[in-house]
């Protein structure tokens, strides 16, 4: 099959959609397809050989952060070149609703689309006064996917229709078989996302570590993720700050060891999250996973079944429950041992056979994409002229 | 006098621009929901198929194969009219007979039984996967077709009034559940 996969942000800046969609354009060529994706990225950047550069992204600030989007004449172009060189089956746009390339080549294709959701904003203004602006664009969408069944809610209930849920992939195997560092094992906590965003919820767990401190002194709080970590660690007490190792950025091996390593792996974010790959990372390395009780995080660990909730942004709950779960190795074996046969509904084997039989349903019997001529070339053919 | 006459001649032909491209987008949604239509019926038919043929190969016992060859065969057989019930009945009868994760087991354990299991499984993920990307495209024609412009205008010419299709989808649990 030719697949063409369209992603919103910028390929250069990590992130948790242009990960998911790296991973599924490898799983895709793995078995055999064709797959090109197009991205937004600096001309500098070296990129893999199935990206296709839609060139640089412009930061603007859109839905509370600023973001890297590219929108405008030469982006429309660019996108409709891509398009008609692909001749492709089916086109998989991913965040079709920012305003970027998801939706201008919603905009410029016609034929088999499919979309996948990830974010689940609230209603905001900006969505309803686009509504109609966004609607005929969004109505070429043959499929919708959602990340998860808190993101198909949201998503019905802003514009209507149905999606199907197929959850985030994970290759559960490289975390399952990560090698575990002596150096990061022992009464350890881990955290991983970026200290300076608060919406990940550093300073909650920050609030929670005295009080885990004072009952079982000898924990450590591991902290991957880039960011201020004077700041991070300011509201605490000075002699306590040594009990905070700050790792930096690591590397997705590093990433895979330091969860296989730590005691708890803990998620104390406190929204804005649709989905939370970090868990079903966590989860497939083995570790017992304390997490905030967001309902994308509950579903992913099955209501609590598959790794423990606590009230969200409650430090003393967070704490409370940290202690019991350092005190408690049979527990923290009993999570680990349910957590590894959960997260196998996350494997990429499971998750790129259903996205394949969502491609496999538009396809049957469709015409392949072409850039739609009624966007903007069809009002001359119309007219005759 | 010529200026207005110019206005109104312009005024008509955005009018007419915009009426034009609304239309065209009402017959693009209507193709989109014959593709979709005949998608989910080529996955009615695939599970009906896949159901029946197990039904006759003598791996299930005979209530079970009985049960499941009459649902089977009656919704391959059902009018248009009576589809929703005739599908929505094998719906039934697979969740009752695949009720057990052993009779899954079972038909995995014969011979060719693994292939069936497998496209049984696919089958019954894929028919609500098709119903709601049916239904989807049904729900973006009729907001549409609902509107002012498109009623007073005809826009939709004699195209019959989309129907959703509905029907119960729900899976055999011991099928529908993940690897694990």
């Amino acid at each position: 099959m030719r697949i063409g996969i369209v992603c919103p942000y910028s390929w250069d800046v990590p992130g948790g959609v242009q990960f998911h969609i790296r991973d599924l354009a490898e799983h895709l060529i793995r078995l055999g397809h064709e797959v090109s994706v197009l991205a937004p990225a600096d001309d500098e950047t070296p990129l893999p050989p199935y990206v296709v550069s839609a060139g640089r992204a412009v930061p603007v600030p859109y839905n509370g952060s600023v973001a890297r989007l590219n929108f405008g004449f030469l982006s429309a172009a660019r996108v409709r070149r891509w398009l008609h060189e692909g001749t492709f089956d089916v086109v998989h746009i991913h965040e079709p609703t920012s305003p970027s390339l998801g939706l201008l080549t919603c905009w410029a294709a016609t034929g088999p689309l499919v979309a996948t959701f990830h974010t689940s904003n609230p209603r905001s203004r900006a969505m309803i006064a686009a509504y109609p602006i966004l609607q005929p664009a969004l109505e070429k969408i043959s499929a919708r996917i959602a990340v998860s069944e808190y993101a198909r809610r949201t998503l019905v209930e802003h514009l209507g229709g149905d999606a199907v849920v197929i959850p985030n992939g994970v290759d559960v195997d490289f975390f399952a078989r990560a090698e575990p560092k002596k150096e990061w094992s022992g009464g350890t906590l881990g955290f991983i996302g970026r200290i300076d965003e608060p919406r990940k919820g550093l300073p909650v767990l920050m609030r929670a570590l005295p009080k885990i401190l004072a009952e079982r002194p000898d924990t450590r709080l591991l902290v991957a993720g880039r960011g201020d970590e004077e700041e991070a660690v300011a509201s605490l007490p000075r002699e306590m700050r040594s009990r905070v190792e700050f790792l930096g950025m690591v590397s997705d091996e590093d990433k895979a060891r330091l969860l296989r390593s730590v005691d708890v792996y803990v998620a104390p974010n406190t929204g804005g999250e649709s989905f939370g790959i970090i868990l079903v990372e966590a989860l497939s390395a083995g570790a017992p996973v304390l997490a905030s009780d967001l309902d994308a995080f509950a579903q992913v660990l099955d209501q609590g079944g598959a790794g423990e909730l606590f009230a969200n942004e409650d430090a003393d709950d967070l704490a409370a429950r940290a202690i019991s779960l350092l005190g408690d190795e049979a527990r923290r074996a009993e999570l680990s041992e349910r957590g590894s046969a959960h997260v196998r509904r996350f494997d990429w084997s499971t998750v790129g056979a259903d996205i394949l039989a969502v491609y496999e349903t538009v396809t049957d019997g469709a015409a392949s994409v072409a850039t739609d001529e009624r966007a903007n070339g069809g009002l001359r053919a119309r007219l005759g002229l | 006098m010529t200026e207005t006459l110019i206005w109104t001649v312009v005024a008509l032909i955005l009018v007419g621009v915009y009426l034009s491209w609304t239309a065209g987008r009402l017959d693009r949604l209507h193709t989109r929901i014959d593709a979709a239509r005949a998608a989910l019926d080529a996955q009615l038919l695939r599970r009906a198929s896949v159901a029946q043929e197990l039904a006759t190969s003598g791996v299930l016992d005979p209530a079970a194969s009985i049960v499941l060859y009459e649902a089977a065969h009656a919704a391959r057989q059902a009018e248009e009219d009576h589809r929703e019930v005739a599908e929505s009945e094998l719906s039934q009868a697979l969740r009752a007979v695949f009720g057990e994760a052993e009779q899954v087991e079972a038909v995995r354990e014969a011979p060719g039984g693994e292939e069936a299991a497998g496209e049984l499984a696919a089958a019954v993920r894929r028919v609500p996967m098709a119903r709601r990307f049916h239904n989807d495209a049904v729900r973006a024609a009729r907001a549409l077709r609902r509107h002012r412009k498109v009623r007073w205008f005809r826009l939709a010419g004699h195209a019959p009034f989309p129907m959703a299709f509905e029907m119960d989808d729900e899976p055999p649990v011991a099928l529908a559940d993940r690897p694990s």
